[in-house]
């Protein structure tokens, strides 16, 4: 019996892994593996499959800012609203709404600082319901999405051991 | 003038054969850093953050001292606590738990504790090597069982009531097993247990150090768990597998407190007390640790899954394993020792795996393939031993 949540544990941490290599890990059939993966992408349960990189090691320039942004909530259309509206910006990584002092957190990607404000002034404070935001700029990146950046750790096990 | 050294030693530390594997040892050793290591008995995990985070603590804080020899109180209830959870028995902190340094020093109090010369201990084969030497250096008579593949490398009633003599001492059991990866569920224990009734003085040590590495599904199981004869089971237990600890040197014994007691009496005068940044970094394993087990077992069992099959297609027999983290396949027919087969893939095809007969004479024929790697090694590996044994095969190695 597939278990749907080892399923997606084991494609979180290795989107490379093809059908025949999860149905072995998992000790299924092919067949199983497939029908699974064919369900949970068609209910966007699986969104997608990207590449973990690290641009810090390449020559592209680019600028990492958090944008932290107080709305006031639209009636009959809540927060989901400008949310949604400021989700479709293809350099919005990410956007959650928040508890505590703030509403929305924005994860905004740009060539520099220069486009980061441009967009904060002229896309985002316009916004109708949009009270105020405070722009963070990201220095240094040490871990994304589970993986550290700068992994230091070494095999020094025996070389036997009983 | 030159020593005779040999004659200055004890007869209990010569009649400890040398590792009937010491040529192959010494070749791994030196290819290592060429090869793909599947011959390692130790997590390839780091210990998880918190735990060694709690034990940077500890020293912060200025616990750099003896801890009492039994142990910190606080850590033998955090064991006490995780042992009840987990197995559903409870031990009293006080006086029947003794934090050691590791499992093996737990072996070894026993069997000091216990033996008296000519004792006979009945060992279940193939095994952790220690078992054997811990006995003999107590001056015992180890007893073998050879299990066989064909029972799934469990000990079956039948062959325990066969070895039991008047002067058994006591059994050493270590299941999930290093290095056959054979576990004994609760049914198998049950009659163990009854065979172990009809001989009411022979004690058992339990040897738990996989019980988290159980891909059966089933929480962990132990004789100790039947009440019927719980007051002669010594449970040995650590940390070094189940939280890849194995740096941190410590484990410990459950069992009644007239057991408990001598073997500390022994550990007060050798050892002192087991490392106390080690105690505290288990607090927080035995507390919080439950989840960092389920991750790094799943994580095992997708790399049972993929050896066992990679096992089967490159044509070599092996019954599945479902626990530690071993697959122990047979290599008869191949027209080689363990020995001969293990030293010519590391030559050959530079992948370490280690022969059977390092565990007792009945796993000659076998190999160990350790799974405590990363899943490249271990598909890159199994890769080169299907290409090696189909080499066999056609005759590439005949003489």
């Amino acid at each position: 019996m597939l278990d749907r949540m080892e399923l997606l544990r084991l494609v979180e941490r290795d989107a490379k892994l093809n059908s025949k290599e999860i149905a072995v890990m998992l000790g299924a059939s092919v067949e199983e593996v497939e029908k699974e993966l064919d369900f949970l992408v068609k209910e966007k349960i699986i969104l997608g499959a990207k590449t973990e990189i690290n641009w810090e090691k390449t020559d592209l320039e680019s600028v990492v800012a958090m944008i932290e942004v107080r709305i006031t909530p639209i009636r009959n259309k809540g927060y989901n609203h400008i949310a949604n509206l400021i989700s479709k910006y293809d350099k919005v990584k990410a956007c959650y709404l928040m508890s505590g002092g703030f509403d929305l957190m924005i994860i905004y990607e740009d060539k520099n600082l220069k486009a980061v404000s441009s967009f904060v002034s002229d896309r985002i404070a316009p916004l109708e319901g949009v009270l105020s935001t405070t722009t963070h700029f990201v220095l240094k990146k040490y871990k994304d999405n589970g993986i550290l950046f700068e992994d230091s750790s070494n095999d020094d096990r025996q070389a036997i051991i009983l | 003038m030159s020593i005779d050294y040999e004659s200055k030693l004890s007869d209990a530390v010569k009649v400890v054969p040398p590792s009937a594997i010491r040529r192959f040892f010494d070749l791994a050793n030196e290819m290592k850093g060429e090869v793909i290591s599947l011959s390692i008995g130790e997590p390839d995990f780091v210990t998880p953050w918190t735990i060694r985070e709690a034990g940077i603590n500890s020293l912060v804080d200025g616990y750099t001292h003896y801890s009492p020899n039994a142990g910190y109180i606080d850590s033998r209830r955090a064991i006490t606590q995780y042992i009840e959870r987990r197995y559903g028995i409870s031990y009293r902190p006080k006086d029947e738990c003794l934090i050691t340094v590791g499992g093996s020093e737990g072996l070894d109090l026993a069997a000091r504790a216990l033996i008296n010369p000519g004792d006979e201990v009945i060992i279940v084969e193939p095994c952790f090597v220690a078992y054997k030497a811990t006995v003999l250096f107590a001056r015992g008579i180890p007893k073998i069982i050879s299990t066989k593949q064909e029972n799934n490398f469990k000990l079956l009633p039948e062959e325990l009531e066969d070895a039991i003599t008047d002067k058994t001492k006591y059994l050493i059991l270590g299941f999930p097993s290093n290095p056959t990866g054979a576990v004994m569920s609760r049914e198998d224990l049950e009659k163990i247990k009854d065979v172990l009734l009809r001989y009411p003085d022979i004690i058992v040590l339990s040897d738990e150090l996989y019980c988290e590495l159980n891909y059966t599904g089933s929480n962990p199981v132990s004789l100790a768990c039947f009440e019927e004869i719980r007051n002669r089971v010594i449970m040995i237990n650590g940390f070094s597998k189940s939280y890849a600890m194995t740096g941190f040197r410590v484990g410990y014994v459950l069992g009644p407190k007239e057991l408990i007691a001598p073997m500390t009496k022994i550990h007060q005068y050798c050892i002192m007390s087991s490392p106390s940044m080690s105690q505290f970094a288990l607090i927080e394993a035995a507390t919080n640790g439950d989840e960092c087990i389920a991750e790094m077992r799943e994580e095992y069992n997708h790399r049972r899954r993929v050896i066992v099959n990679g096992l089967k297609e490159a044509g070599l027999d092996c019954f599945t394993p479902y626990g530690a983290f071993y697959a122990f396949p047979s290599i008869k027919g191949l027209g080689m020792t363990s020995q001969q087969f293990c030293e010519k893939f590391l030559v050959e095809k530079h992948v370490a795996i280690v022969p059977g007969n390092a565990f007792g004479e009945c796993g000659e024929g076998h190999v160990r393939i350790s799974y405590a790697a990363s899943m490249n090694d271990i598909v890159e590996a199994i890769r080169r031993l299907g290409e090696f044994v189909k080499e066999i095969k056609e005759g590439k190695y005949d003489a």
